[in-house]
């Protein structure tokens, strides 16, 4: 983009609009590859936004999953309440850490009889007066971040007056496991998706360049510049970028709400799980990303493009 | 204005395409180069635009030394150059007025400017009534009046002419030749390229002859005391 405002501020405006209009030209006298590239870029940043769509929802997923994960602490028998405050200030205080919460051997007690006594007042109430989980007390530590379970676990198992430390290691391992490999996968696939649009976009401007050819040496002969030959690919391979993003977001923006709606009536058992990214949300990042994306892919596909084929 | 001092040019190792040529060509003249193919007029023609460079020797024009000029520098040297060929090289994709206003459109005139001058230099070379026309609608003769339009818009001090009748009839040739003429009395420095010996010889101009790549004899026809 730097380069492009570069040669915007070296040209005269009537120089500038000259060289868009040909730019423009340049995409309806190549039809047939100029459609292949937008309908190319327009598939690849389809599959960019729907990736993108299920990534951000499977994080925001996950981040509301992680908020579920916590980390239980015992103490020593001889423990006393100052050194439990103690014990869980130092605790708070660790980034990664969103919420400690203190269970009292009361409260564990209430849970227990809430959960497994249930109805059961016999048991209750040979209990009476004498706490059966008297050394349960502990606290529940919720993460912001998962994947920091295990450094955080470790820490606190070195403090004074920790007895045990139990945590949820399936879940949290899987839900990071999961975390990175949809991001390497949604990565790889960009990656790739990217070096096909850039490939495409690189074809067609130089089919535009050979087809353009006369016209170009007609020009240098005439005394145009290196800015004034070039410009118009550059700016061709741009339209056609912003015009292959624009298309594909138009008919994600209606996907989405319909996949939505289709997904929570057809899967309602999982519906009350996944809770979706609101549209004008996800659309808030996906559209500035997509058409920077679609833009960029064609200013690099035509600027190389350009240089190595159209040396002045 | 155009000055060649023992200028070579070798594509390959070989024949050179030009041999040790200098000459000298004045402000305002009116010079015909002839030679047959493959004699080194058209190299000639690219070492002047800088299409080119010399092996050995300096060039300069229009006070320039055109070996030293720069990569970047060359737009701004060739607009002081207008150049003809012989096949025209109009973009059949536009019509007169497109294809004269391209040559303004190139070096950035504004739009304003463009409207006022195209009608001007199509009047000159009697072409107003047709500046809707397209190239493929034209005869031989029409395009290269627009061609020397579009080479002449931008006021170059020098017109270099590739065979401008090349491809015309004997109408047509007459009629180039004497708006060449016409051009070279409002001051511009005029230099065609050509192996029609019978123009150069009615023309009476001053004639430069290549035979491979040397200059054989350089004469002003009509005036045998010349060298």
């Amino acid at each position: 983009m730097s380069l492009t405002l570069v040669w915007v501020m070296k040209m005269r405006i009537s120089t500038f609009w000259f060289t868009v209009k040909q730019g423009i030209k340049n995409i309806f006298r190549n039809k047939m590859f100029s459609l292949a590239s937008v309908a190319t870029m327009g598939a690849c940043i389809f599959m960019f936004g729907l990736f993108f769509a299920v990534v951000t929802n499977f994080n925001s997923m996950l981040k509301e999953a992680e908020k579920g994960v916590a980390v239980a602490v015992y103490f020593n028998k001889d423990i006393t309440n100052e050194q439990i405050n103690t014990i869980g200030n130092d605790i708070k205080k660790r980034p990664e850490v969103s919420k400690v919460e203190y269970i009292s051997a009361d409260d564990a007690w209430e849970y227990v009889k809430e959960n497994y006594f249930e109805g059961r007042k016999e048991l209750i109430a040979a209990f009476e007066g004498d706490n059966p989980v008297a050394n349960s007390m502990h606290y529940e530590i919720y993460l912001n971040d998962v994947e920091m379970q295990d450094a955080l676990v470790t820490y606190i198992q070195n403090m004074d007056g920790v007895r045990n430390v139990k945590k949820s290691e399936q879940v949290a391992n899987t839900l990071a496991e999961f975390n990175r490999l949809a991001t390497y996968i949604s990565g790889a696939i960009i990656f790739i998706l990217l070096a096909v649009s850039i490939f495409l976009i690189s074809n067609t401007v130089t089919v535009g360049i050979s087809v353009r050819r006369e016209e170009i040496g007609i020009m240098k002969l005439i005394g145009a510049t290196d800015y004034l030959v070039r410009a118009p690919f550059i700016f061709e391979g741009m339209i056609i970028g912003l015009i292959g993003a624009a298309i594909p977001l138009v008919l994600i923006y209606f996907l989405y709400d319909w996949i939505i709606a289709f997904v929570a009536s057809k899967f309602n058992f999982i519906g009350a799980m996944l809770n979706f990214i609101p549209t004008t949300q996800l659309f808030g990042q996906l559209i500035p990303i997509s058409l920077i994306m679609g833009v960029g892919i064609g200013l690099v596909g035509s600027y190389f493009t350009v240089r190595k084929h159209l040396r002045v | 204005m155009i000055t060649l001092e023992h200028v070579s040019k070798a594509y390959t190792a070989g024949i050179p395409a030009l041999n040790d040529v200098s000459l000298h060509i004045d402000k305002g003249e009116f010079v015909f180069i002839v030679g047959d193919s493959g004699s080194g007029k058209s190299t000639l023609i690219k070492l002047l635009l800088k299409e080119l460079d010399p092996t050995e020797g300096v060039i300069t024009v229009n006070g320039r030394n055109v070996n030293k000029i720069r990569r970047r520098q060359i737009p701004k040297f060739r607009r002081k150059i207008g150049v003809v060929f012989q096949d025209y090289r109009l973009l059949k994709d536009r019509n007169v007025y497109d294809n004269v206003a391209f040559a303004q459109k190139v070096i950035g005139e504004s739009n304003k400017h463009i409207k006022k001058r195209v009608p001007v230099m199509l009047s000159m070379v009697g072409l107003a009534p047709k500046y809707k026309s397209f190239p493929d609608q034209m005869s031989g003769g029409e395009q290269q009046r627009v061609a020397i339009a579009r080479a002449l818009i931008n006021e170059p001090e020098i017109l270099l002419a590739d065979e401008p009748t090349g491809n015309l009839d004997n109408n047509n040739t007459w009629e180039i030749m004497k708006l060449l003429e016409e051009i070279n009395n409002r001051g511009t420095t005029v230099v065609v390229v050509t192996h029609n010996l019978e123009i150069v010889k009615v023309m009476k101009k001053r004639v430069i002859t290549i035979k491979r790549g040397t200059i054989v004899s350089d004469t002003r026809m009509g005036d045998e005391n010349a060298n």
